[in-house]
């Protein structure tokens, strides 16, 4: 009876503690709480009135068979099946002996120790089964915990991920725009340096004009002078051939044809330079022609000095060309070679210039421009001055676009950098520069023949 | 009377020679050249002044005729020679500064030739 009951108690708080753990229904509850209470009261009354205790005893024995069947009905419980397997040979077995010793004591009796012996092993065989059990109950409430913890780091993990989704189509959108930004900003940059790129070259050519009206001013001088000595001249033959001094009149005849050709000479002297200057203001064609680069330093030359000094009166300087006569033509575009050329040599007078007004006596100001076959396949074209140089500090910085160490309004800063884009890009030569201050500078540009 | 002109431009000398042709035939004006400023005083410095009057350009690459002008009459014993200046840039600049170095006539070119040969005939005389 009492075994029965232990049992009744073992499995009844178990089942409640399944529930609680896992959190089922109340009405099951509800049962299990009325299971107890009844069992109870049978012990109760098992134990008070003894005539009652058989009667009590198979009631337990039934409750107790009922429980069994309870846990399997009841798929909430399935985590209480182990506990019914260690318990159950117990169950039976004090279930046999119940009935043996009713149906024959004596048969009892005799086998007491048998059944006494089986019930131990039951016994023992709960308690291992119990101990095992609750070990693997342990392992699996641990690996439940993990999965949880697992589960919580999942849900975590995908929240954070929906939140990163959503800034990154945030920062996606954000960065699209940048894009277009900057995509609008590239198109403005390159319609303005266009731009820039036309006003250097206006620029340059304004500071040519002044160069070129002297250019031209002379060789239009050359040309009246010697129409008009020409005239002369014929007045004077025709005076010569009435008092028949033929030989006068051959020297003057020779002298007339000289004249015409010093005309023809000193018109396309002029038609020239008009010539380069309005090839100068053209947009370059890009085309790369048969080029003299002596003709082109020369004009350039020229034109630059002159320039210079019809702006400043003051403004004296020697140059000096050493210019290779076995130098051939080479494949250049005229234009751009032309504007790099004119642009160092425009430095150069620049650089002789300030020096001359820093210095005033003792220095004399002088550019020299030389070209040379480096190697059979090499040109090379030197534009030199002794300048105050370059300081170091700034040497890096000369062939950055908008870099000028002129006064503001007076040079754009593009000068070298667009020369440096002409020769490096558009000629695969090179612009080197050597400085040494207080000394001078010397550009160079080495490019291929061909 | 002997004059040394001085221009970088080489065609000077032909134009000067046939503008004169007649004086030089006659002999009345001896006419020297020199293409640079320092190829001036090397012909003044060999030829002992012989020259008395100098006609010289201003704008000329190395030693302008500024330059020359200053020269001539910071260094060459009494009476320097005269000296005309002629020039491109007829500007006020150039004026003032030849005149201020002593220099004896200032003309702009394109030259007129027939004022010249005037002004050469009063120096003759």
């Amino acid at each position: 009876m009492y075994l029965s009951f232990a049992l009744l108690i073992a499995i009844i708080s178990n089942l409640r503690k399944t529930l609680k753990t896992n959190g089922f229904s109340a009405q099951l509850d509800k049962l299990l709480l009325a299971g107890l209470g009844v069992s109870i009261a049978f012990v109760a009354l098992g134990s008070t009135v003894k005539s009652t205790s058989a009667i009590v005893q198979w009631c337990l024995a039934a409750l107790l068979l009922y429980s069994v069947y309870f846990i399997f009905k009841h798929k909430e419980f399935q985590t209480s099946r182990p506990m019914l397997f260690a318990m159950l040979p117990l169950i039976v077995i004090s279930l046999i002996g119940d009935i043996v010793e009713a149906v024959s004591e004596e048969f009892y009796k005799e086998w007491d120790n048998y059944f006494e012996t089986a019930g131990l092993f039951a016994f023992i065989w709960m308690g291992a089964y119990w101990f095992i059990t609750r070990r693997q109950r342990k392992a699996l409430e641990q690996e439940r915990l993990k999965a949880e913890a697992k589960e919580k780091e999942y849900r975590i993990t995908e929240k954070l991920k929906a939140e990163l989704e959503v800034q990154v189509a945030e920062r996606t959108a954000a960065l699209q725009a940048q894009t277009e930004e900057l995509q609008k900003t590239i198109v403005e940059l390159k319609a303005t340096q266009t731009q820039l790129i036309q006003a250097e070259k206006m620029a340059s050519l304004g500071e040519l004009t002044a160069g070129i009206a002297h250019e031209i001013q002379n060789p239009l001088n050359f040309v009246n002078n010697f129409s008009e000595v020409s005239a002369e001249l014929i007045d004077e033959m025709n005076a010569e051939l009435a008092k028949g001094d033929m030989e006068e009149v051959k020297a003057i005849s020779n002298d007339l044809k000289q004249n015409l050709e010093k005309i023809n000479h000193h018109g396309k002297r002029a038609d020239a330079i008009v010539k380069g200057m309005l090839q100068h203001s053209r947009s370059s064609s890009g085309q790369k022609e048969s080029t003299d680069i002596n003709a082109l330093c020369d004009e350039y030359l020229r034109l630059s000095y002159h320039g210079l000094r019809a702006k400043d009166k003051s403004f004296n300087a020697k140059f000096e060309t050493n210019l290779d006569a076995t130098l051939p033509k080479v494949n250049v575009v005229p234009q751009d070679m032309g504007r790099v050329i004119l642009n160092l040599i425009n430095n150069a007078f620049y650089a002789v210039s300030e020096k001359q007004k820093a210095t005033k006596d003792q220095y004399e100001p002088k550019v020299t421009i030389t070209t040379k076959l480096v190697t059979p396949h090499q040109i090379e074209i030197r534009v030199a001055d002794n300048g105050n140089g370059i300081p170091e500090r700034i040497k890096d910085k000369i062939f950055q676009p908008f870099f000028t160490t002129k006064p503001t309004g007076q040079g754009t800063g593009l000068g070298l950098s667009l020369s440096y884009d002409i020769v490096t890009k558009g000629h695969g030569g090179t612009l080197q520069v050597e400085t040494q201050e207080g000394v001078g500078t010397t550009f160079i540009i080495i490019f291929a023949l061909s | 009377m002997k004059v040394l002109v001085v221009d970088d431009e080489r065609d000077v000398q032909t134009l000067f020679e046939q503008r004169f042709r007649k004086e030089i035939r006659d002999g009345q004006i001896h006419f020297a050249f020199a293409f640079s400023g320092e190829e001036a005083l090397q012909y003044m410095r060999q030829n002992h002044q012989e020259a008395v009057l100098i006609l010289s350009d201003i704008n000329m690459p190395g030693m302008s005729g500024l330059e020359l002008l200053k020269e001539i009459k910071e260094k060459y014993e009494v009476p320097p020679p005269v000296v005309m200046m002629i020039t491109a840039y007829g500007d006020v600049d150039n004026y003032n500064e030849a005149m201020k170095l002593g220099a004896d006539d200032f003309l702009t070119k394109p030259v007129d030739f027939g004022a010249l040969k005037e002004k050469l005939k009063n120096h003759i005389a």
